[in-house]
């Protein structure tokens, strides 16, 4: 997992205001942390220092707390990422099926390790457990649209059509 | 069902691997080409499981004909719509099942029996009228108006449904625990965590046919006195976020759901919980944790949910396949159901069957027919064609079954017996070209990774195992690490706290016990005989066979490659990273893998 972001907690202009209404909505319901760090990577991309701090705050929840919650669930980020999300999958099905020369592909073409972001900041490239699309393994999911039956031949062509 | 309307009907599959497999592009090409030709509709539906196949489309004929068409792509649209709507020729290639050809029978249909599945890739899953058309909800209305709770349990009972999630306990039985407990509240979830890296039973049932499982979850509240529910999804899945929570808000509206249901005076209110990737959450108590917003981490049982469960409460946990098999019971009987399958494993099963099978998808059988039938009848052997090595069940937490228990039965029992578990219903066939070994190391990678670190064993033990598996795909172990393995392997199933550090050892333990023979071929002989462990393995040019296309030099991504067109090429060892790119590109069989 990443260090915390700190360019943007420095950022004086920094947009609570998403945050602010979501907690507006969650506030008062129990067990609403996930939730809510749920919607905030949704709104923000990731989870900046600025809004935890602000969660914490709200919620009456310690930074560390949320820290600990965010860190252990792979769905969190704690840094910016691109504006595409790559998943590769690096489940069963794909593993037998080759998921590792995709992976490799995916991160010569990007010029980016697994968890790294492009300069561009375009993509960002991570590996997830399955997709759920075995039986079309080995299968990547670019933000919610799944590619599956892929090569190392192919796999660059859907970088390429979401390029343009 | 369409046959009496006085158009021609398109149906194309939309479930997300049919998707993935492009048939949205499909669907959209065919609204755009049929125009407003108002002798055809077109509609879709989700995967009827078949997912070799996809895209998939179905044509229903006002004269009662009817089509089955596979890999139909966007592009193929301009050649088949025509013929599809004059009842002309269609190319044989496409044709899955037609009814001017009785004969031609698809034969991954063979031997399926579909209870669980039966509305898949039949209905509109983004509509609950289709639904409550084909029986839809009749099994809710039946226990609200006909029976009192203890008789819906007693039914449960009776038909000796097991838990669908990986255990295999029985759902009556853990149904009574928490009707028998009193508390002011109740929480009835259901488990669509679908954890098992390779598996996908959950989502396609979620995203084909979610009214099922909600229907299956009201009985369930019913039966045991919960008014609230939850039910708690993996976030990989949004196609099947998005058709649950579709049909939610449907069901609600027809009062299905929610404040006093059909007037009875029973309550039910569903939520979705999104999950958020953490494997060790499809455990029963770290589920929980994480819908009470904390880490999750699974605790000592007992208490045991049905006692303190959710804040506390009487809690009960079914997977998506149990509660989706429910509804089916309650409308034709806990005996007919218990009269298939086994004599302890009652009913059918699902299965989703992938790696390197000829036709992949998802399945329905009775229990107790043997794996055999299912790879080989079902699923057409391996899709490579080459000899089949091992099918692996059950995840993270199962084994590995060689060729020779394939005549094992698919019940809890007879699959314990071999070293793996049934699991949720993953199974990913492997064939000569994988390497257990690495499948093993694969698992174990897996599974450190999401220990979540409370108990030693689990934490510290299968970083062990795996650093020791390391060492032998690299060619750096030794016989003694064999033992090792086994001894801790011992280790960490007993003194781990919750189900995955109990289970983490068994993709090693039934590797070991079946092809020992091959993890002494890495130590002594430094050789992967499937050729995937890349320490031990090299890449050379077959002089002899060589043609000098260049394209294998074209291809090295190191520049590992020498040689002038039409010469013998050479590939440079030092340079190599033994990325297989050459092996696959030359079209001469040129280079040597081993
Ligand atoms: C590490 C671990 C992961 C699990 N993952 C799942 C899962 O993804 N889905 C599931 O239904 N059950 C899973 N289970 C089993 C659940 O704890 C629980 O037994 C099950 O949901 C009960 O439902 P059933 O009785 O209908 O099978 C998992 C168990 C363990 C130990
Ligand atoms: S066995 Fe592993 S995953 Fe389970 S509680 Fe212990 S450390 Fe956590
Ligand atoms: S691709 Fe094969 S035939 Fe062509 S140069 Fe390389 S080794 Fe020779
Ligand atoms: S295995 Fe990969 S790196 Fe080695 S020679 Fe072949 S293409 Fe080049
Ligand atoms: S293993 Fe890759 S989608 Fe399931
Ligand atoms: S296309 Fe059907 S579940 Fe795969």
């Amino acid at each position: 997992m990443g260090e915390i972001n700190t360019n943007v907690a420095e950022d004086e202009t920094f947009d609570l205001s998403k945050a602010e209404s979501i907690l507006e909505k969650y506030k008062h319901i129990r067990g609403s942390l996930i939730p809510v760090l749920q919607a905030i990577q949704f709104e923000y991309g990731y989870l900046p220092e600025k809004v935890i701090d602000f969660v914490s705050g709200e919620l009456n929840i310690s930074v560390n707390e949320i820290i600990g919650v965010a860190t252990f669930y792979a769905q969190f980020h704690l840094q910016q990422r691109g504006k595409h999300i790559i998943k590769a999958c690096s489940g069963t099905a794909c593993h037998v099926k080759g998921a590792k020369q995709i992976v490799e592909k995916l991160s010569e073409k990007l010029e980016v390790h697994v968890g790294d972001t492009t300069k561009d900041k375009l993509f960002t490239l991570e590996e997830v457990a399955c997709l759920g699309a075995c039986s079309l393994a080995p299968v990547i999911m670019v933000d919610e649209d799944v590619y599956g039956q892929l090569s190392h031949n192919t796999v660059g062509n859907v970088i390429d059509g979401i390029k343009s | 069902m369409e046959k009496n309307n006085q158009h021609i009907k398109f149906v194309v599959g939309l479930g997300s691997c049919g998707i993935a497999a492009g048939a949205k592009e499909l669907y959209e090409e065919l609204a755009s080409k049929m125009g407003n030709n108002c002798n055809a509709s077109l509609s879709h539906t989700s995967c009827n499981g078949m997912c070799f196949k996809e895209p998939i489309m179905e044509v229903f004929y006002p004269d009662g004909n009817y089509l089955m068409l596979g890999n139909v792509h966007k592009k193929d649209v301009d050649k088949i719509l025509e013929p599809l709507l004059s009842q002309g020729a269609i190319d044989e290639k496409f044709i899955i099942e037609n009814s001017r050809q009785p004969d031609k029978k698809e034969e991954f249909r063979q031997k399926q029996h579909k209870i669980v599945l039966e509305n898949c890739g039949i209905i509109d899953p983004d509509d609950i009228e289709p639904y409550i058309e084909n029986g839809g909800y009749e099994a809710v209305k039946k226990v609200l108006n006909t029976m009192p709770p203890q008789q819906v349990i007693d039914e449960i009972k009776t038909s000796g449904l097991r838990g669908r999630g990986g255990a295999g306990f029985p759902t009556g039985l853990k149904w009574q625990f928490v009707r028998n407990n009193t508390g002011e509240k109740k929480y009835m979830i259901c488990n669509a965590d679908e954890g098992d890296p390779g598996a996908f039973m959950d989502r396609a049932v979620l995203e084909g046919d979610p009214h099922k499982v909600i229907e299956g979850l009201i009985i369930g509240g019913y039966a045991i006195g919960a008014e609230h529910g939850y039910v708690y999804v993996r976030a990989e899945y949004p196609l099947a976020i998005k058709r649950l929570k579709s049909a939610i808000k449907q069901a609600t509206e027809k009062n299905l759901l929610g404040h006093n249901i059909l007037n009875s005076g029973f309550s039910f209110h569903l939520k979705i919980k999104e999950g958020a990737g953490a494997f060790v959450c499809g455990e029963e108590t770290a589920l929980i944790a994480s819908i009470e917003g904390d880490r999750g981490h699974p605790r000592l049982k007992p208490p045991f949910p049905a006692a303190s469960g959710l804040w506390g409460y009487p809690t009960n946990i079914n997977n998506v396949e149990t509660l989706a098999s429910i509804p089916w019971i309650i409308k034709n009987g806990a005996e007919t159901y218990a009269s298939y399958g086994t004599e302890k494993s009652k009913g059918t099963k699902v299965f989703s069957l992938a790696g390197k099978i000829a036709r992949g998808g998802l399945i329905e059988v009775d229990m107790g027919v043997p794996l055999r039938d299912i790879i080989y009848t079902i699923g057409g052997g391996t899709s490579s064609g080459k000899p089949f090595k091992a099918v692996q069940l059950g995840g993270p937490s199962g084994g590995c079954v060689p060729e020779n228990l394939l005549d094992t039965p698919v019940d809890y029992e007879s699959i314990s017996a071999t070293g793996a578990i049934m699991g949720s219903g993953g199974m990913v066939v492997m064939d000569e070209d994988t390497c257990v070994v690495d499948v093993a190391k694969f698992f174990l990678t897996f599974t450190q990774n999401e220990s979540c670190g409370k108990c030693t064993f689990c934490r510290i033990g299968t970083k062990r195992l795996l650093e020791i598996l390391e060492k032998i795909t690299e060619g750096r172990g030794g016989m003694a690490d064999l033992e090792e393995l086994e001894e801790l392997s011992g280790k960490v199933k007993d003194l781990s706290l919750c189900g995955l550090g109990k289970t983490a050892p068994n993709p090693i333990m039934t590797t070991l016990k079946y092809f020992r023979d091959e993890y002494v071929e890495h130590i002594k002989e430094n050789k992967c005989r499937a050729g995937v462990c890349k320490e031990l393995i090299k890449f050379s040019v077959i002089e002899g066979s060589c043609t000098g296309c260049h394209l294998c030099y074209k291809n090295c991504p190191v520049d590992a490659i020498t040689g002038e067109a039409k010469k013998i090429h050479h590939i440079d060892q030092k340079i190599c990273i033994k990325c297989g790119m050459c092996y696959e590109v030359c079209k001469f069989d040129a280079i040597l893998k081993g």
